[in-house]
């Protein structure tokens, strides 16, 4: 058997009674990105946690590199770089400082130490700001900071957690490019979460979608694209529409399936988006319904993720849980 | 065991620590404030010496020894002006005087009292005395038991309005208050530096997920709750440095500055900061809130400081707090200290003091270690 370069069979994280990841299996193969994504508290940070060593596994394997992180942690920390979802980096130290305290946490000798940061600096685009303070850098440098830091020991799988969370559009678009040369660069094996579905259609080779724990989709982008009916989204609101008026949308040419989105929205799944939309401008004026908002799209990585998620935005529906890991704090 | 502390994991987490806290040292500067201010507003406030109280004199006896301790009293009067006194007929008027608050106390000179001297008959003189205010009563016993030795040493005996009386008895020469606080106020610096730098700066590092990254990188628990604290360690010593030698200034302690007792004095800030940290590290290992340490913070000092002896006598102490002094490594810090800076002993008077600090900071490093977790 081939070896993956991520190895996740059945793993289950629970916390008192509450099971957080809930029989997860997949693999990632050398080389790939691979996306997890969800909704907030689908579990995706627990998953990495799990993989990365920061928590205890309930049950099940992960296995990196050929390591089991349970049976041989040590090994498999060497193999891999993980960005946290909360910043690691110290801001009272300088970006330089920050790369030096971790190169002597991954024991690179004292030889190698300033060469390895040197290059590390060119690869993230930071050198001109070697000598300040972390706490100074942008948003964006942080996070390629932390990129940095992540890959002081040249690791060969990259785990991040939403490294580009809170990051303006341009700061966005320039990790991911940073993250895919890098990959290119130094022969890695990524693993992502990310709540930006454009970024994940782009840039991962394939995608895993996870909610409430358990793995609910996991293709290429473009082979879940097309696992879902339809292959455009027809978004309409309409003004006072009759009653019965969503039996009428159902029958036009071509609809697979529609949501009502409350505020007499609806969102319309079909095969055939322009066959639809003018069947639908057609039906209005003959009811003499006005039409007050009307877009097409084809299917997005969004549309893949609603579909197997349910809504759109969850509100978290959490009892309020006795014990908030501070790592959550301030998010 | 060489390996480990070649470790240049170990000394990466030190190394982080204190360049951390040279680049904000306000917090720790802070930290050296508060045991310097109380140093200074305890020290001058309770340090003072008493002036122009108020003392009656009732003489039953004419003869040359009682006007000799008239006179005696009278030159205090106009020296140090301890204490001005009021001359009575009536002893009863007196005592109801001092009873009042009219007086601060009254003395007694009894009728005999010459012919006793010259008898050698033990000649008494009494002492009367509100003992509601202990510095006050203590003050006047301290003053006339030394005039009264001057005077060829007729013994004084207290009789006290309320009830008891004690016979002062110092070894040492006098030592102001202020001097008295300095040895708990070093330690205080070091507590303090220890609250700040091992609690709340490690809590907070670990909320913000500084700790998440250290537990991905192959370190291993013992390198990294030792180097939390050496790291908290060393920076307590630099507070206990500090105070050492600004409180022996401004205390005016100047055996400080001798040589022998620098070194005595080093060991006791060295073991005085591992055995706080490490106390402090089986306190924090498994928290996660960054408001407890600064909840506990007020209970812990007034649970460790007050008892220890910095700022009263533990043998004046109920049993339960006397055995809270005993396990209380502030204890043995604030006794070696005072060794050294008030009595100018050495190392045959901390040894045991540094054991028991020692041998605290070993058994707390050990648990913390064990308790430590490394997962989140
Ligand atoms: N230490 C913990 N104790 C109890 N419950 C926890 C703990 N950590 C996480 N959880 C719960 O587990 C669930 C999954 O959390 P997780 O952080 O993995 O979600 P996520 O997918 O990363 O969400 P987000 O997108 O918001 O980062 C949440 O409901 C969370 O409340
Ligand atoms: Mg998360």
């Amino acid at each position: 058997m081939a070896q993956h370069a991520i190895q996740v069979v059945d793993i289950v994280k629970r916390f008192g009674n509450f099971t957080a990841v809930d029989g997860v299996s997949f693999f990632v193969e050398e080389g790939e990105i691979f996306g997890l994504l969800g909704p907030n508290g689908a579990g995706k940070s627990t998953l990495i946690r799990m993989m990365t060593t920061l928590l205890d596994i309930t049950s099940g394997t992960a296995i990196i590199e050929g390591a089991d992180v349970r049976k041989d942690p040590d090994r498999a920390r060497r193999s891999m770089g993980v960005i946290p979802q909360a910043m690691t980096s110290d801001g009272d130290l300088t970006v330089w400082e920050n790369l030096s305290i971790y190169s002597k946490l991954y024991g690179i000798p004292a030889a190698d130490r300033e060469k390895s940061i040197d290059e590390l600096l060119e690869l993230v685009d930071l050198n001109q700001w070697r000598d300040a303070p972390a706490r100074n850098l942008s948003g964006g440098m942080r996070r390629r900071l932390e990129i940095a830091r992540g890959l002081v020991h040249r690791p060969r799988i990259f785990f991040l957690d939403e490294p580009t969370t809170g990051l303006d559009p341009v700061s966005r678009v320039a990790v991911w490019e940073m993250i895919t040369s890098i990959k290119h660069k130094r022969n890695l094996t990524v693993l992502i979460t990310t709540h930006y579905m454009d970024e994940a259609d782009r840039l991962c080779d394939r995608i895993a979608i996870v909610d409430h724990g358990k793995l609910v989709a996991l293709d290429t982008p473009r082979a879940l694209k097309s696992s879902i009916p339809g292959s455009s989204v027809i978004e309409a609101q309409f003004l006072q529409p009759p009653a019965g008026w969503q039996q009428t949308l159902e029958k036009l040419a071509a609809v697979n399936s529609i949501q009502p989105e409350g505020a007499d929205m609806y969102r319309i799944l079909t095969d055939d988006g322009s066959k639809t939309t003018t069947a639908l401008v057609e039906a209005a004026v003959r009811s003499n319904v006005v039409v007050k908002t009307l877009t097409v799209q084809s299917t997005t990585l969004d549309d893949v993720f609603v579909h197997y998620t349910g809504r759109q935005l969850r509100d978290q529906m959490v009892d309020s849980p006795l014990y908030v890991s501070p790592v959550a704090w301030g998010k | 065991m060489l390996n480990f502390f070649q470790s240049g994991r170990m000394m990466a987490i030190v190394e982080r620590d204190l360049r951390k806290f040279f680049r904000s040292p306000a917090l720790m500067v802070a930290a050296m404030v508060f045991p310097l201010v109380q140093l200074i507003v305890l020290g001058n406030a309770f340090g003072g010496k008493i002036k122009d109280a108020k003392m009656g004199i009732v003489s039953h006896d004419t003869g040359p020894q009682a006007i000799r301790v008239i006179e005696a009293l009278r030159a205090v009067q106009s020296n140090a002006r301890t204490f001005q006194p009021i001359v009575y007929s009536d002893e009863q008027a007196m005592v109801a005087a001092v009873r009042r608050g009219d007086l601060n106390a009254g003395l007694v000179i009894p009728p005999q009292f010459s012919r006793d001297v010259y008898a050698h008959a033990r000649p008494h003189i009494g002492l009367v005395l509100d003992n509601t205010d202990n510095f006050m009563t203590a003050t006047f016993e301290d003053q006339l038991t030394q005039l009264v030795e001057a005077l060829n040493q007729p013994e004084v005996q207290p009789r006290v309005v309320q009830q008891t009386a004690l016979q002062v008895v110092e070894l040492y020469p006098y030592i102001e208050y202020m001097k008295y606080l300095l040895p708990g106020s070093i330690t205080l610096a070091m507590f303090v530096s220890v609250m700040i730098g091992g609690g709340i700066v490690y809590i907070d590092d670990k909320a913000r997920g500084v700790h998440e990254g250290y537990l991905v990188t192959p370190i291993t628990k013992l390198e990294l709750v030792a180097g939390l604290n050496v790291a908290g360690a060393l920076k307590a010593m630099g507070a206990g440095i500090v105070l050492t030698l600004l409180g022996s200034l401004i205390a005016g302690v100047g055996s400080t500055f001798q040589l022998a007792n620098l070194l005595w004095l080093f060991l006791l800030i060295a073991a005085t900061s591992f055995a706080f940290i490490s106390m402090m590290f089986v306190m924090m290992v498994r928290v996660s809130d960054p408001l407890i340490p600064r909840a506990v913070f007020g209970i812990l000092n007034t649970l460790l400081y007050f008892p220890s002896g910095a700022i009263y006598p533990i043998q004046a102490f109920p049993k339960w707090l006397q055995w809270i002094a005993w396990i209380d490594p502030f204890t043995y810090s604030v006794r070696g200290f005072k060794a050294v800076l008030l009595k100018g002993v050495g190392i045959a008077a901390i040894w045991p003091d540094l054991l028991y600090l020692g041998g605290f900071a070993m058994v707390a490093f050990a648990l913390s270690t064990l308790l430590f977790k490394r997962t989140l």
